[in-house]
């Protein structure tokens, strides 16, 4: 490789989102915001827990996770503790919003409303029962792993 | 640090290309800028967003995020994304003569 070597810059991403805990799904909603702020296409595609975070029950309800995560730097046994995980939340998500970061509800409208697409994994769906209806309007559809694959077509994809 | 061309005067830029001096900016200027950026028009709802930026940049120095952009400027997300199309936050610094936005949101 010369100095002289020119990157393309990245035109579109698809972002998978797998984790059902707050921690889990803000990586990925953050990095579809900020690749439509950028003028990149970008779509995101929930599967497995990652479903949580489009299910009207359960997404203003994710929590992060205290337990077998050492990034919190808590012992297990006390992350385990009634109320640690809804105490942890608490303060991720005021910290969340001094720095202007939407909550998962409002985050997902504005990902759509800037063009962003979201998708729910077929086989999840399937393996849940769950229905269209039980999804926020948002959603773009509920589709395979390959009509995944065809959607990303030339883009980077990203598994979070 | 380079310079570009607007209105036959030579203004400075930062290294993302934005204007390095607040002073040099008038709507003029921005109506060039515009044109440069692929907009050719700007219309009561581009002003409208320019103004708002320039307004808490100037106050706080910084651009503000986008999600406060539309909550208190408003205009829409769908509406920001129409009016300056491939990068809002970043197109909307640039016309309004400001530092390109350096916040993730």
């Amino acid at each position: 490789m010369t100095d002289e070597t020119v990157f393309q810059p990245i035109e579109k991403v698809s972002i998978v989102i797998s984790k059902g805990s707050l921690d889990g799904v803000y990586p990925g909603l953050i990095m579809a915001n900020g690749a439509r702020m950028e003028g990149m296409e970008a779509s995101l595609f929930f599967t497995f827990f990652g479903l949580e975070a489009i299910l009207n029950k359960r997404m203003d309800n994710l929590k992060v996770a205290t337990v077998g995560n050492p990034g919190m730097h808590m012992p297990t046994l006390i992350g385990a503790l009634p109320g640690m995980s809804a105490f942890a939340t608490k303060m991720m998500k005021k910290e969340m919003e001094k720095i202007d970061i939407p909550p998962v509800r409002e985050f997902l409208t504005m990902i759509h409303d800037s063009g962003g697409e979201l998708y729910a994994c077929r086989a999840t769906v399937d393996m849940y029962h769950l229905k269209r209806e039980d999804f926020i309007s948002e959603l773009d559809g509920i589709i395979s792993v390959g009509q995944f694959y065809e959607k990303a077509a030339g883009a980077q994809i990203i598994f979070t | 640090m380079g310079t570009i061309n607007i209105l036959g005067k030579q203004l400075a830029v930062d290294a993302d290309g934005n204007l390095a001096n607040r002073s040099d900016w008038n709507e003029d200027v921005a109506r060039e800028l515009a044109k440069q950026e692929g907009i050719p028009n700007l219309t009561s709802q581009h002003w409208t967003i320019i103004n708002y930026m320039r307004k808490v940049s100037e106050k706080e120095g910084s651009a503000p995020s986008i999600r406060r952009l539309t909550k208190e400027s408003g205009v829409d997300t769908k509406t920001l994304y129409q009016l300056f199309p491939k990068g809002p936050a970043k197109r909307a610094a640039k016309i309004a003569g400001l530092p390109k936005p350096v916040g993730c949101i």
